[in-house]
């Protein structure tokens, strides 16, 4: 319905502030009477605090308080928790370190905070923190997963012995004994799957305030989710009560999954806001965030996949270590377990699977949800093993997938997901078309007789998303219900403001959701506002990531939305004197069918809130809210495929083509959509050909800054060719699967395939820097 | 050496003299003294590109210069391209090709590319994706940023002929 609604590509409502510099973020405000944090933060990996010193700092210009790790155990500020309770083989719960917001006795990684210096300005905090001593006793370190769980590892938390948080399976183990030994082929593949840092380009930041007389915080934060902050912070951390906490998230420049967690940071910001009874800012540097983001991915992975003689997959079994750095992170136990390992069937009839992780304390930066958060190293595992096959068993990697195709829908996993719906068909022949599949030999040896290697490489990728059915979560060990709500407000003279728990942090939402107003009222999207983002305005909500909140978020609006329109139309029935089953809403009337007789809505409005003349009985306004619990995860699938060429002198890597089929269900803005696909893919060929974050072995980040970590660059990353194909999903009225993490989560398996087919062989991780793809080729380590 | 110095600097063709810390940076001058938070800062060591401005019509990153350097010298910012009722070619051409997601890198994309289209006026999409290369985007990918530059180019050029012809 009309030009803005369902389906149009509309530019962006949200745009113009942020290109006219007037966007703003949390470091853009700036409160009466604000004090800057500064944290003093551990320059070991694990080191024992023998006593902190903070005399000579105090004396400092400007320095208005030292505050220590000891003060804010003593002020009974609650340890960071883990939101996901995740039960090992034995059925003994997960073991877990105390995460204390600044350590008082240990630190376990380099970052720590140990001490906060609050001041008038940063500079002041920053020279005070140099003045501050904090005297450390150094401790044996684990910087990754092999040295954690050698014999004889230093240990990090005495809870879990041998650093090892849990050992946790899935699947039916004797299923898959019986697959594999009457298998006619074997395919084994062991992975390691880099670790990343989200770096979202705005840093994190927190301005804490406090009003004693009303003992109430304001916190302005970097969230991808304010409610569950406040209900974290409220329930878990003994900040203050939620209704004597509100929490606002205003434009925040990027999460990835990073801004989901409620940090340390934020904390003492608010708890150092009341000691020194003045407004607490703090702003990440650059090496903070490196230090402190969760990091995401760090898995090593055995895998193994038997076929039958006829090239059909019998079964898989895998086997992966998850480092989860130092302490574990708010949702860090679901990563490497239900978001992973419940998507190790990928698009493929697999009879039985049986997969075990162990979780690993290291001496590292805490791990947590990035991008995809478990579905991208699944999918990295089940697509790198597939084009193994290939390869091993000589047929086309294309028609090995398409033979094990799940075809049949619904179709239940043997790792609990029952896939709703989707044509792995249809996306694989879009895009074989799209990169012409068939003139790829006659391209491959026209560039062998120019001297380069050329590569082809696949990747069928298949996303639990809509995260998530309550109860579903809930039976799995989710620590909170993630449904979504919404409210629909129709002001008296018919502007429409959609009240959504869900946070846009780049995604559009204030576009895409106005859209499905315009759709249903036929009004322009410039009569609809959305608000999100205030704790205070908003009723509640579970926030943004798991590429929910279209899928839920989005439905909640439309639930509202049914309520509100049933009102409208007994209210326009009444005053047409026709009946309400004869309105219909066009072009923002309300009409009787069958006749020239119409409404406007903003007399509709007016007429609810003026409630001169109301049918019998009907409470006046015009305002509805809904709460959205889905019935399934919504399963966005496609196939990437990627052309590369790689300069054997150099090692260095080049896109030919890169091609995007993806369904993500019914598009509401394709134009938004496209922009998520073209973010999720570089981040995902960032994965493949730069990013990495490398420790050494006494856990210092060698990778700390931008100078140390590549990220994708303009001429790093081609110029994507996307087709869509669509399968409406059935779990939600809108018919929508979500589209924000498919890229990151679909690219690196057909990056690395493309360069493994490049180079004939297999010997080959991600990072694929020029360094290590030289060496692949001449054999030299 | 600690001793605040003043300093007369145009920033936006507006003119201000402020007395200024000798280790204030330019990008903080800006954002804090100013209040021009157009500017953003995303990595404090010169080499993600979100805090480049125009110093003397040259694109520089506003996290590597001390204010006090700037005596004397003209600034410009994302606040002076363009309103959001009167919005620069670059600007508007943003909007349309959907080059920006969260918007923090937004400004000195755009900043940079109005040196980058100054100085190469006739860019092809590789020489467009060079010239961005000094800017980090986590959220688009760069392709509408490409896109939307090589429309930016065309307008400008475009009203460059009006002009000439009038």
């Amino acid at each position: 319905m009309g030009v803005e609604g369902i389906g149009a590509s509309v530019v962006r409502k949200e745009d113009k502030r942020f290109i006219t510099g007037k966007g703003r973020y949390v470091d853009d405000i700036k409160l009466q009477g604000m004090t800057h944090a500064h944290f003093i933060r551990s320059p070991h990996a694990h080191a024992k605090v023998k006593g902190i010193d903070s005399s000579a700092a105090l004396k400092m210009p400007g320095v208005v308080a030292v505050l220590t790790g000891q003060q804010i155990v003593d002020d009974k500020v609650g340890n960071l928790i883990c939101g996901w309770a995740i039960h090992s083989k034995d059925g003994t719960p997960m073991k877990m370190g105390a995460w204390p917001a600044m350590a008082p006795e240990t630190v376990r990684f380099v970052g720590q905070a140990v001490a906060v210096v609050i001041a008038e300005t940063k500079n002041q905090a920053k020279d005070a923190a140099e003045a501050v001593v904090v005297d450390y006793e150094e401790l044996p370190a684990v910087g990754n997963i092999r040295a954690a769980i050698a014999p004889g590892a230093p240990q990090l938390h005495p809870e879990a012995p041998g650093n090892i948080v849990y050992d946790w399976e899935i699947g039916d183990k004797g299923a898959v004994n019986d697959a594999f030994g009457k298998a006619a082929n074997v395919v084994k593949l062991e992975l390691t799957n880099n670790r990343l840092v989200p770096n979202a380009m705005e840093p994190r930041a927190a301005i804490a305030e406090y009003n004693e007389a009303e003992e109430h915080f304001t916190l302005y934060t970097t969230s991808q989710n304010p409610h569950v902050a406040r209900l974290v912070l409220s329930a878990f951390y003994n900040i203050a009560p939620e209704h004597k906490l509100r929490v606002i998230a205003p434009d925040v420049g990027g999460g990835f999954g990073s801004k989901i967690f409620i940090y340390p940071e934020e904390m003492v910001a608010l708890w150092a806001s009341k000691k020194v009874n003045r407004p607490v800012k703090w702003t990440g540097e650059r090496t903070e965030a490196f230090l402190t983001d969760a990091h995401g991915r760090d898995h090593v992975t055995t895998a193994e996949m038997a076929f039958d003689k006829d090239n059909k997959i019998l079964g898989l079994r895998v086997s992966t270590h998850a480092n989860f750095g130092a302490y574990m992170s708010l949702f860090s136990s679901s990563v490497p377990t239900y978001l992973y390992a419940t998507l190790l069937s990928g698009q493929y009839n697999i009879p039985a699977i049986y997969a075990e992780v162990m979780g690993v304390y290291t001496n590292t930066t805490p791990v947590d949800a990035y991008r995809g958060a478990g579905r991208p190293e699944a999918s990295y595992v089940i697509e790198r093993l597939m084009e193994t096959s290939a390869r091993q068993l000589k047929v086309d990697p294309a028609e090995l997938r398409r033979k094990n195709f799940v075809t049949q829908f619904p179709h239940q996993t043997p790792v609990i997901m029952a896939y709703d719906i989707g044509d792995f068909n249809a996306s694989l022949d879009a895009a074989l078309k799209s990169i012409d599949y068939a003139g790829f030999p006659a391209r491959q040896a026209k560039a062998k007789s120019e001297g380069k290697l050329r590569g082809i490489g696949f990747s069928c990728y298949i996303e639990a998303c809509g995260i998530a059915p309550s109860k579903a979560v809930g039976s799995l060990g989710a620590g909170v219900g993630l449904w979504e709500s919404a409210e629909v407000r129709v002001n008296p003279v018919g502007t429409i403001e959609i009240l959504t728990g869900s946070h846009s942090h780049g995604q559009g939402h204030e576009t895409t959701f106005a859209q499905l107003i315009s759709e249903r009222l036929g009004v322009p999207i410039s009569q609809v506002q959305i608000v999100h983002g205030d704790t205070d305005k908003v009723q509640f909500g579970m926030g943004t990531y798991g590429s929910r909140s279209l899928a839920v978020g989005g439905s909640a609006i439309i639930k509202a939305m049914e309520k509100v329109e049933a009102k409208a139309k007994k209210i326009a029935a009444h005053a047409l004197e026709a009946s309400e089953n004869d309105i219909v809403i066009e072009n923002g009337e309300f009409k009787v069918t069958g006749t020239d007789k119409s409404i406007a809505l903003p007399m509709v409005a007016l007429a609810a809130y003026t409630a001169h003349n109301l049918p019998d009985g009907m409470e006046p306004g015009l305002k509805e809210s809904a709460f959205y619990d889905p019935s399934n995860f919504t399963f966005p699938a496609g196939t990437y495929i990627c052309e590369i060429e790689v300069d054997p002198g150099t090692g260095k890597t080049s896109f030919v083509n890169f091609v995007a089929a993806d369904d993500f269900g019914r598009l509401i803005n394709p134009m938004i959509v496209e922009g998520q696909v073209h973010g999720g893919l570089t981040q995902g060929i960032g994965q493949a050909l730069l990013e990495g974050a490398v420790y050494d072995q006494s856990g210092q980040l060698v990778t700390a800054s931008f100078m140390d970590y590549a990220m994708p660059r303009a001429d790093d990353v081609p110029s994507y060719k996307l087709q869509h194909t669509t399968t409406l999903c059935p779990g939600n009225p809108l018919g929508v699967k979500g589209c924000g993490e498919a890229g990151a989560i679909g690219a690196s398996a057909a990056v690395i395939n493309a360069i493994t087919n490049a180079i004939g062989h297999n010997k080959l991780e991600m990072p694929a820097t020029p360094d290590r793809v030289w060496h692949a080729i001449h054999g030299q380590a | 050496m600690t001793e605040p110095v003043v300093i007369r600097i145009t920033v936006n063709g507006v003119e201000y003299e402020k007395s200024v810390e000798p280790r204030l940076l330019l990008s903080d001058f800006l954002r804090n003294d100013l209040g021009l938070t157009g500017t953003h800062v995303g990595c404090e060591h010169g080499v993600c590109g979100a805090c480049t401005v125009l110093v003397n019509g040259e694109s520089a990153r506003s996290c590597l210069f001390l204010a006090v350097q700037l005596d004397g010298a003209q600034v410009e910012t994302v606040e002076g391209l363009g309103t959001a009722h009167a919005m620069h070619p670059i600007q508007q051409a943003f909007h349309e090709c959907h080059a920006l997601q969260c918007g923090f890198c937004t400004p000195g994309m755009l900043i940079t590319t109005v040196d980058l289209l100054k100085k190469f006026p006739e860019a092809d999409d590789e020489q467009i994706r060079e010239g961005l290369s000094g800017n980090l985007c986590r959220c688009t990918g760069y392709q509408n940023i490409v896109r939307a530059v090589r429309m930016a180019a065309d307008e400008l050029k475009a009203r460059e002929v009006k002009e000439a012809a009038s």
